[in-house]
């Protein structure tokens, strides 16, 4: 348990805080859209050596090399599209903060808007059928602050 | 009926915490699979350790099958690994590679010097390049390729007893299967 | 010694938590007064004695007993004073005690503020609290034992994480807490209300009180709320300044188990209001309840059990996540089936238009739902892609980030609509036409913040013109209720709470996508006296020294930050290299403002400090952010807050009708005494 908990820390640490601080990485941009490019790309894509940190942020001589590799490709002229393809195709979905879709996120990107739907239908269809009563018990409102209505 | 509806949610829920915690224990958390598996291996040409101006290349090696073997002076879990390279892996009979990576090659013949070398081959990968095209995240890996340059297996940290029992052994037999058709 | 009688206190603590559980409920199930009237001593004797076992446990870390396994592991004899007291909570073992003490502090308070209520529904909401608290004692105590003992003792502990050495970390959990288990209060009474038959359908031979049960609900509701929108408001401002990269939110999984009872939370408070004014709305109040401390739990088990992985979580153990699971299963499922057998099977409530604030609400309640199943659904989904085998799924902040604009846009767009519909029935022309000057300044701010800053994007536009919109839409309702409502009468605290926590939505809006859009950040190569200008300032790099604390070695750089010639501000980022575990931690620096943050990190030197001449500095790579409207996030969050505070204090929830209700053909709460002079009750 010691062990295992020392062992924890210490990779949270080491995650967190490598011995040295390769996150900020000065690098010869040409111009500052090219460094926000770079820096949007960068903080969609994942590290996988601290798995919760993306790649701008991260510490690990890993992501220092992969920015690199970025930064080249880019000035190679790669779209952003492409960069991520090049990842993707050796470090699998994972890499990517977003995720793609395909069959298997259809669930993910399909289901909160599903569920909107859903309960929209139901709403309007409960509150359609109260309206009913609502509009017989209640001809003739007026906008008065002191009827109870109103009060809150 | 309707009320019911949240219990299910929840049951739903309970079922796919539940496998969460057995995955969990069979599984490491920070495995990523690799999308090289099925596919050709990339293509790289690295220097010797010991021979910096000789070089092999992934082509050299097609015609029979290899064991690629991440490792580097400065990882602890590799000085564990060691052991059953030499012990387990290499009476296999495959040939291995092993490939230095991100390593100061002084460092690594001081370490193959302390610990013994169970490689056919040393090669060394300093800046990382080859190890980014092989989607190498971590030390060890190792990969299998097979005659034809077909990844077939890729070992995430490092060996031990059961996984060569449970995964290596079968893609090897399975490798061989094949072969001999 | 003294560990070991902590020890025992849990375990006294345990048997009366049983004795808190199971004889009210017992008792009041079968009419035995004497059982009932058990609740209120146990919650008592059960506080007394978790106190006890926290006061050892603190004792042990001001003392640095390190014979205690879990003192060793979280700090060490160079931990300053101060963050002896907070790394009693720095883990898992200690931060569980933190909970049930919590836990037990809301039922004290429970108990003691409740004297006018009838004591059948006091000892069903005590005996709830009591299970609950039985469970996480006997987790403590089996799994999780913060006083095991390490024998012999060590001559010096491990380390505080350096991370959790900041006095955000005093404050975050505990309040953080606060709210997250608050919500078991409001869990509890819906659970008594359930068992106690208030809900079930028709409502004969009921008494009046037991309808009343949201009535007293909600204040407790309101204040955990309030409380954990605090606890999360905390959170993301410290992971601001300590984590160095200038984020304050990553929906990171344990982060999103926060904001998950905090949207359902946000519902409940909503749905409560129309279903102590109106009677409708039962089943919503009533799930809303049960979900929101459900994801309370649930965020404790995803914590804690390994089964995601997170900058945030404790050490997992699978035998403790099997553990909190099967404690989540009885305690949900078993309130969803109580719910499933006792719910009102008739929808009840006066009956509303289609056009009415009660529609607005239950559009509210939909979408923060949705919001919170979203969140529950991104966060689990690679659990679902490993079951599925469709491979690991990574989701963060791009599919997070996108899908709650998208539910929270109608809610931002209605906002304003909410105050001003009627109940029953609205007038929506009369209401639009009222509401158009909120929509022309809020167009007319966009256009010409456009016109100022020419390179502003899309979001920027959209958080100038939705928080204008929102904050002029709720002060033309407060000016209105001004110009309308008797003098002495116009806003009742209530009122003046949901002003308050609207408006701070407005300025939480405006903080996110106005930084979103506006920030710039850059890491960049300084030479000593070298400098260069980010976001319209000049920073000039003074040069790097050592620098010492009590428990660290630092690199301390120095950067001058002039605007126009002036100076504004002296920034002093640091490197610190800590002596307990060696690691090494980026500590920024911010020079804060209500209209922007500065903020610089230190990064590493970039020439070799051998080659530079002795006491030189050579090159150094610093990180800048300029951030525009970041800290209105945070004063957003505390708005709502001071609003939920101020929504509790509402003296009408405290008041029983004096009456009893004998309009049996109505299954709607008495209000005549509640509600102020002047109204008609129907």
């Amino acid at each position: 348990m010691n062990r295992l908990l020392a062992f924890a820390t210490a990779a949270l640490l080491l995650g967190l805080f490598a011995l040295d601080a390769f996150a900020i990485d000065p690098l010869p941009f040409k111009d500052r859209s090219e460094e926000v490019r770079f820096q949007n790309l960068t903080k969609q894509l994942r590290c996988l050596v601290c798995q919760n940190q993306d790649l701008a942020d991260s510490d690990a001589p890993l992501a220092g090399d992969l920015r690199k590799q970025v930064f080249e490709m880019m000035r190679a002229g790669k779209s952003d599209a492409q960069i991520k393809e090049y990842l993707v195709a050796r470090y699998n979905d994972f890499v990517l903060y977003d995720p793609p879709l395909k069959p298997g996120t259809w669930l993910l990107w399909f289901t909160p808007l599903a569920l909107v739907l859903i309960g929209a239908f139901a709403v309007v269809r409960i509150v359609r059928a109260r309206g009913r009563l609502a509009v017989a018990a209640h001809a003739g409102v007026k906008d008065n602050v002191n009827s109870g209505d109103d009060d809150w | 009926m309707n009320r019911l509806i949240p219990l299910f949610v929840f049951f739903a829920l309970v079922g796919l915490l539940g496998f969460g915690i057995y995955w969990n224990k069979h599984h490491e958390m920070s495995e990523v699979p690799s999308p090289l598996i099925g596919k050709a291996a990339p293509d790289f040409t690295l220097p010797l350790l010991y021979e910096p101006e000789k070089t092999i290349s992934g082509k050299q090696l097609l015609g029979a099958p290899y064991l690629l073997n991440v490792f580097g002076s400065w990882c602890p879990t590799c000085q564990y690994e060691h052991p059953i390279l030499t012990q387990q892996i290499k009476p296999l009979g495959i040939k291995l590679i092993g490939l230095d990576w991100k390593d100061e090659p002084d460092d690594a013949k001081r370490w193959i010097a302390q610990f013994g070398n169970p490689y056919d081959a040393l090669i060394t990968d300093r800046d990382g390049r080859a190890g980014i095209d092989f989607g190498v995240y971590m030390a060890p890996e190792t990969f299998l390729v097979d005659a034809k340059g077909v990844v077939r297996y890729k070992r995430i940290g490092m060996f031990t007893e059961e996984n060569i029992r449970d995964e290596l052994l079968p893609k090897i037999a399975q490798m061989q299967r094949e072969a001999s058709r | 010694m003294l560990p070991e009688l902590g020890q025992f206190a849990l375990i006294l603590a345990l048997l009366l938590a049983a004795v808190q559980c199971a004889l009210p409920i017992f008792g009041a199930w079968r009419g035995i007064a004497g059982l009932v009237a058990v609740a209120r001593p146990a919650v008592a004797g059960q506080a007394v004695f978790v106190v006890l076992a926290f006061g050892v446990l603190t004792y042990a870390f001001v003392t640095q007993d390190f014979s205690v396994a879990y003192v060793a592991q979280n700090s060490n004899l160079a931990l300053p004073w101060y963050y002896r007291f907070s790394a009693v909570w720095g883990a898992h073992e200690g931060s569980l005690l933190l909970w049930i003490l919590i836990l037990n502090l809301w039922s004290v308070a429970v108990a003691t503020f409740s004297r006018k209520l009838p004591d059948v529904l006091i000892a069903r909401v005590l005996g709830v609290l009591g299970f609950i608290a039985f469970g996480f004692l006997l987790f403590t105590i089996v799994t999780s034992n913060p006083f095991a003992r390490h024998l012999p003792g060590l001559a010096d502990g491990a380390d505080l994480n350096p991370i959790l050495q900041d006095p955000g970390l005093i404050m975050h959990p505990p309040m953080l807490y606060t709210g997250y288990v608050g919500f078991s209060v409001a869990f509890a009474f819906a659970i008594a209300a359930l068992l106690g038959g208030a809900e079930s359908a028709g409502g004969e031979g009921r008494s009046a009180e037991l309808v009343h049960w949201v009535r007293w609900a909600r204040p407790w509701t309101n204040v955990a709320w309030a409380f954990l929108t605090f606890g999360i408001t905390l959170g993301s401002w410290w992971a601001y300044y300590v984590l160095g990269w200038g984020g304050w939110w990553f929906w990171d999984p344990v982060e999103n188990a926060s904001f998950m009872p905090w949207l359902v939370g946000t519902a409940l408070i909503h749905s409560q209001a129309v279903t102590e004014k109106r009677g409708g709305f039962r089943a919503w109040t009533l799930l809303l309840s049960i979900f929101a401390f459900s994801l309370s739990l649930l965020g404790t088990f995803l914590v804690r059990s390994g089964v995601l992985t997170s900058v945030h979580a404790f050490a997992s153990d699978p035998k403790r996540g099997l553990f909190i699971l099967a404690f989540l299963t009885i305690v949900v499922g078993g309130s969803l089936t109580i719910y499933a057998l006792r719910a009102p099977k008739v929808a009840g409530g006066r009956p509303f238009h289609f056009v009415s604030r009660e529609t607005l609400l239950l559009i509210n309640n939909l979408l923060f739902t949705c919001a919170a199943a979203m969140v529950l659904l991104g966060t689990l989904y690679p659990l679902i892609g490993d079951a599925l085998g469709v491979g690991r799924i990574s989701v963060g902040p791009p599919y997070f980030g996108f899908m709650f604009f998208l539910l929270m846009l109608p809610v931002v767009l209605l906002l304003p609509f909410g105050p001003m519909f009627r109940w029953a029935a609205a007038d929506w022309r009369a209401v639009l036409r009222s509401l158009l000057p909120a929509l022309a300044l809020a167009l007319v701010a966009a256009v010409l913040a456009k016109l100022l800053i020419n390179d502003l994007p899309i979001r920027g536009l959209i958080g100038v013109a939705a928080s204008l919109w929102v904050a002029m839409g709720i002060s033309l309702y407060a000016i209105k209720r001004w110009r309308d409502a008797p003098a002495g009468r116009r806003y009742t605290p209530e009122m003046l709470g949901m002003i308050l926590a609207h408006f701070g939505v407005a300025i939480f809006l405006a903080g996110v996508l106005i930084t979103e859009a506006a920030s710039v950040e850059s890491d960049l190569r300084f030479a000593p006296n070298e400098s260069k200008t980010i976001g319209g300032l000049d920073f000039r790099f003074v040069g790097v020294q050592h620098a010492q604390g009590p428990n660290f070695a630092a690199d301390e750089g120095t950067l001058e930050v002039r605007h126009s010639g002036q100076l504004v501000a002296t920034l002093h980022p640091q490197k610190r290299q800590y002596v307990g575990g060696g690691s090494v931690q980026t500590k920024s620096d911010i020079d804060p403002g209500l209209f922007r943050d500065v903020y610089v990190a230190l990064g590493e030197p970039l020439d070799d400090p051998a080659k530079t001449a002795q006491g030189a500095t050579g090159a150094w790579a610093v990180r800048v952010y300029v951030k525009p409207f970041v800290r209105w996030i945070w004063l957003g969050g505390l708005f709502m807050m001071i609003g939920g505070f101020t929504a509790a204090t509402d003296r009408r929830f405290r008041v029983v009708a004096e009456r009893r209700n004998d309009a049996s053909d109505s299954d709607v709460p008495a209000e005549v005494d509640a509600l102020p002079a002047g109204a008609v009750a129907r």
